[in-house]
């Protein structure tokens, strides 16, 4: 069963004076999200990431569509128990101390009396918040209120998680924590759903990613296949600090370092720029392959996306 | 369901208890005391009469005023700030937040009457020198000023609900007002003719009722108050309650969160 | 979402079984407290104290203490009330929140003098608060009259009102019939003519029902009280004529040479008894009548 299926979800607001135009934020979604898997659902700011999470977790109403989470409609109350969310730029009621408000939503998840202390406490260390458990929220830094919410949504061990934008506000380290967190969580059978726009995020935890763009989804697969489907680059090292203008035309991405040039170019372009080198006599130092990065995958296929955004419009 | 109930109020009650609202209840009783203390130096006839009407006014008055700042944030705070985002990701049912919240407030203030009855319990000592049997009336003001307020708890939360905190508070206001003088707009009423007359009786049965309510007068004078209007004025106060948190439990049911 | 729909569902059945069951209640309290906006006035009977408690908003708090005036003073009223003990307070507090509300003064002319039940029976203050009316409102001659009224109707002090009437007659814009009642005091008082004036120009002189329906009532009795002398003057001159009571209201009828049998404002036709005493057929359908009553006749007060 998988943990996630959302079935044709979307989100139309009516917006203007009168509430008669409409604007989209989501067009109909179909995706579905395996059990134990980490998912990273990607996308530029104002995509629909956040439209998409704020429709699963109930908190505004499909103009059309549904979902299904571990096999139930995404409205059943119950469900609740068994998922946790992290939203962007979490804010709590300040007025508490990280303990009490881990105990409060303790409570409310319906973590059983008996063992929730205990339980408050783990989750405090787990995030690192333990030495800070009594100090009111009002005087949190960015960074500790994201923690808290990572500790909040894990609480009463959910069978899946859905953050939003999880590593923002977070020093390396502590991102290093988190992405070392999500990992145990998966470790554990949980499935993470998360959404970002930091993509080398992304590479390295996910299993399989989702790209979304102005509402529409533009792309489902795991990041080996994604990358793969995209044009090949090498890259190519010489020395001196010359360009040759050839490579500047054949739309290399050139670095100059100290006293060498690094210069990346599409892989069918590799013997012209090889060329183009040897005509400048300049020493070649190395050529070879780049991987793919899903932010290349990424670029192509927002780029295409607008072309085509272009012709039809 | 309960339980999630009692959590929710409980935590609304710590929340207006850390907010500071405590410190008013100081300055109120040194407020009665002091006023107290000058009354002193008037007859000896009235002083009680004044300790009582100036007291129970001013535990009235401190109690709407309480209740409407903190009724009006209650919701649409927690939609601003979207503190709110992570409470409803929980099997927490809306309607059980709502009446959560409502419950917490009213607990706030019935806390708050307490010790405020003290103080004015203390002034009277001072003026009188000592309790008589009449002064059990008291206990009868103090629970007509609680169901007040349970009605303009209802009231901010349904506001709120929907409307900014500034809004909220005007409209809370203005039906506290108007519904002081509700008697009177039926008054009007009878007095107009064909549709003006439909309206202003429609209004006048809409707007909540706290003229009978106020008893503080007839008490400060010893009126005993009859077991009868005690039970009516107890379930008005429980059904119009009622009928404004449906109302926010409708709206808030069916509102997009921001 | 059918949880949404439910939850919604049962919100909207409570939000209209609650609102239907307090408005209830609320009518229910309504009768049992009456008096509950009066509460202030029984406790609090300084005007003074309550125009500066009311914070610049004395037009509104007048418009409000009036009308629970009327409501007080009908209620009372429908009650066959013999007390009306907050009339005088509550038109005090009245025209001393708005000293320009002139059917104030009039409804205290014709209301607060007459004994109850169809008035509070308290003349002198009727006669103050008529004389502060005046001195904040020089210039509106009704005032003069409603003055004059009390003088008259109720404290039977004829030259004052002649005198207040001449007064009132020199303000400017003053109804032409000033100086005529001035004129008729003088001269007639105590009869039925100038009694009749008066109630005409105080019917005329105002809107407000309440004091309107007063007026036409008293004309009524009045009309009543003048046939019941005329015919038992037609009787009294039988007997001198025949030596004995006529045998019946037909017999006296023909002997007089009238069209039919006399009829009252109603159309009830008026008896004779066996002892000669004229009556009306239903002294209950005339509030102010004071003659043909049967003998020992105690108004009952009506019950609503």
């Amino acid at each position: 069963m998988p943990a996630i299926e959302i079935l044709g979800l979307e989100k139309t607001y009516m917006v203007g004076f009168l509430r008669k135009r409409p604007k989209v934020a989501l067009r109909p979604l179909h995706l579905t999200v395996e059990d134990g898997e980490i998912f990273g659902f990607l996308g530029p700011n104002g995509a629909g990431k956040t439209t998409t999470l704020k429709l699963l977790m109930g908190l505004i109403f499909p103009t059309g569509g549904g979902a299904r989470i571990l096999g139930r409609e995404w409205t059943d109350p119950e469900i609740k128990a068994q998922i946790g969310f992290l939203p962007e730029q979490p804010y709590f009621y300040d007025h508490l101390t990280a303990h009490e408000l881990l105990e409060y939503y303790g409570q409310l998840s319906g973590v059983p009396a008996k063992g929730r202390r205990q339980r408050v406490q783990e989750v405090l260390q787990q995030v690192g918040l333990h030495d800070v458990k009594g100090v009111q929220l009002r005087k949190f830094s960015k960074g500790m209120l994201q923690r808290v919410g990572i500790g909040q949504a894990i609480l009463h061990d959910p069978k899946v998680v859905f953050f939003d934008e999880p590593m923002s506000g977070l020093d390396p380290v502590g991102r290093r924590e988190v992405r070392d967190l999500m990992e145990q969580l998966k470790q554990a059978g949980t499935t993470v759903f998360f959404s970002t726009h930091i993509l080398s995020d992304a590479e390295a935890l996910c299993d399989r990613v989702a790209i979304i763009h102005r509402g529409e989804l533009r792309g489902v697969g795991a990041v080996e296949e994604l990358t793969s489907s995209v044009q090949g680059k090498v890259e190519v090292i010489w020395q001196g600090t010359q360009i040759p203008a050839t490579l500047k035309a054949l739309g290399a991405d050139c670095h100059v370092s100290g006293d060498t040039v690094r210069a990346v170019v599409p892989e069918s372009q590799q013997d012209a720029a090889i060329d183009a080198l040897r005509r400048e006599r300049l020493r070649l130092i190395s050529i070879a392959p780049v991987r793919t990065s899903l932010e290349d995958y990424f670029v192509e296929k927002l780029r295409r996306a607008e072309t085509t955004a272009g012709r039809t419009a | 369901m309960s339980a999630r109930i009692i959590h929710i109020a409980s935590n609304t009650f710590r929340e207006a208890v850390r907010d500071r609202v405590l410190y008013n209840l100081i300055a109120f009783a040194l407020l009665l005391s002091g006023a107290a203390v000058l009354v002193g130096q008037i007859s000896i006839d009235i002083e009680k009469l004044v300790v009582i009407n100036l007291g129970l006014t001013a535990v009235s008055l401190f109690g709407i005023v309480i209740a409407i700042f903190i009724g009006i944030g209650l919701v649409s705070k927690e939609i601003e700030k979207r503190t709110l985002y992570t409470i409803l990701s929980r099997p927490v049912r809306r309607w059980e937040f709502i009446v959560g919240k409502f419950f917490g407030l009213a607990g706030t203030l019935v806390v708050n009457t307490f010790f405020m009855a003290i103080g004015v319990f203390a002034a009277l000592l001072y003026v009188a020198h000592k309790f008589v049997a009449s002064d059990a009336l008291i206990f009868v003001a103090l629970y007509f000023i609680i169901l007040e307020f349970l009605i303009i708890c209802s009231l901010a939360l349904l506001f709120s609900s929907f409307s900014s905190p500034l809004l909220s508070a005007v409209f809370a206001f203005s039906l506290f007002i108007i519904g002081s003088f509700a008697q009177d707009l039926r008054g009007f009423a009878g007095m107009a003719h064909g549709v003006t007359r439909w309206l202003a009786t429609g209004a006048a049965y809409l707007v909540p009722n706290f003229s009978a309510f106020n008893v503080i007068s007839s008490i400060a004078h010893g009126q005993p108050v009859s077991g009868h209007l005690i039970l009516y004025n107890t379930v008005y106060a429980l059904l119009y309650a009622a009928v404004a948190l449906s109302g926010a439990v409708l709206i808030f049911e069916n509102r997009n969160l921001k | 979402m059918k949880q949404r729909r439910r939850t919604s569902w049962i919100a909207a059945a409570l939000l209209a079984g609650s609102l239907a069951a307090s408005m209830a209640t609320l009518h229910h309290l309504d009768q049992m407290r009456p008096q509950a906006t009066l509460e202030d006035v029984l406790y609090i009977t300084s005007p003074s104290v309550l125009k500066r408690a009311s914070l610049g908003y004395d037009g509104l708090l007048a418009d409000i203490y009036w009308t629970r005036t009327v409501q007080y003073f009908g209620a009372h009223h429908r009650g066959g009330g013999q007390s009306y003990a907050l009339l005088a307070p509550l038109l005090e507090i009245t025209t001393h929140l708005d000293p320009h509300l002139l059917v104030a003064y009039q409804f205290g002319a014709s209301f607060l003098a007459p004994e109850p039940p169809q008035g509070a029976g308290v003349p002198e203050r009727a006669i103050q608060l008529m004389e502060y009316g005046i001195q904040n409102n020089p210039d509106d001659w009704r005032l003069y009259y409603s003055l004059g009224f009390v003088y008259y109707m109720e404290v039977k002090d004829y030259s004052n009102a002649a005198e207040v009437f001449a007064r009132g007659s020199k303000v400017p814009g003053a109804h032409p019939f000033m100086k005529v009642l001035a004129a008729q005091l003088a001269q007639h008082a105590g009869e039925f003519a100038t009694a009749r004036m008066l109630w005409d120009a105080t019917y005329q002189s105002t809107h407000d029902r309440q004091i309107r329906k007063n007026a036409i009532e008293h004309l009524r009795s009045l009309r009543v009280d003048e046939d019941v002398i005329h015919l038992q003057q037609a009787v009294t001159t039988f007997g001198q004529r025949t030596g004995r009571v006529p045998a019946s209201m037909a017999e006296l009828a023909e002997s007089e040479g009238w069209r039919g049998i006399p009829v009252d404002p109603d159309g009830h036709p008026y008896r004779l008894t066996p002892d000669g005493r004229v009556e009306v057929s239903d002294p209950e359908n005339f509030e102010f009548v004071t003659r043909g009553l049967p003998p020992g006749y105690k108004p009952t007060p009506t019950i609503p």
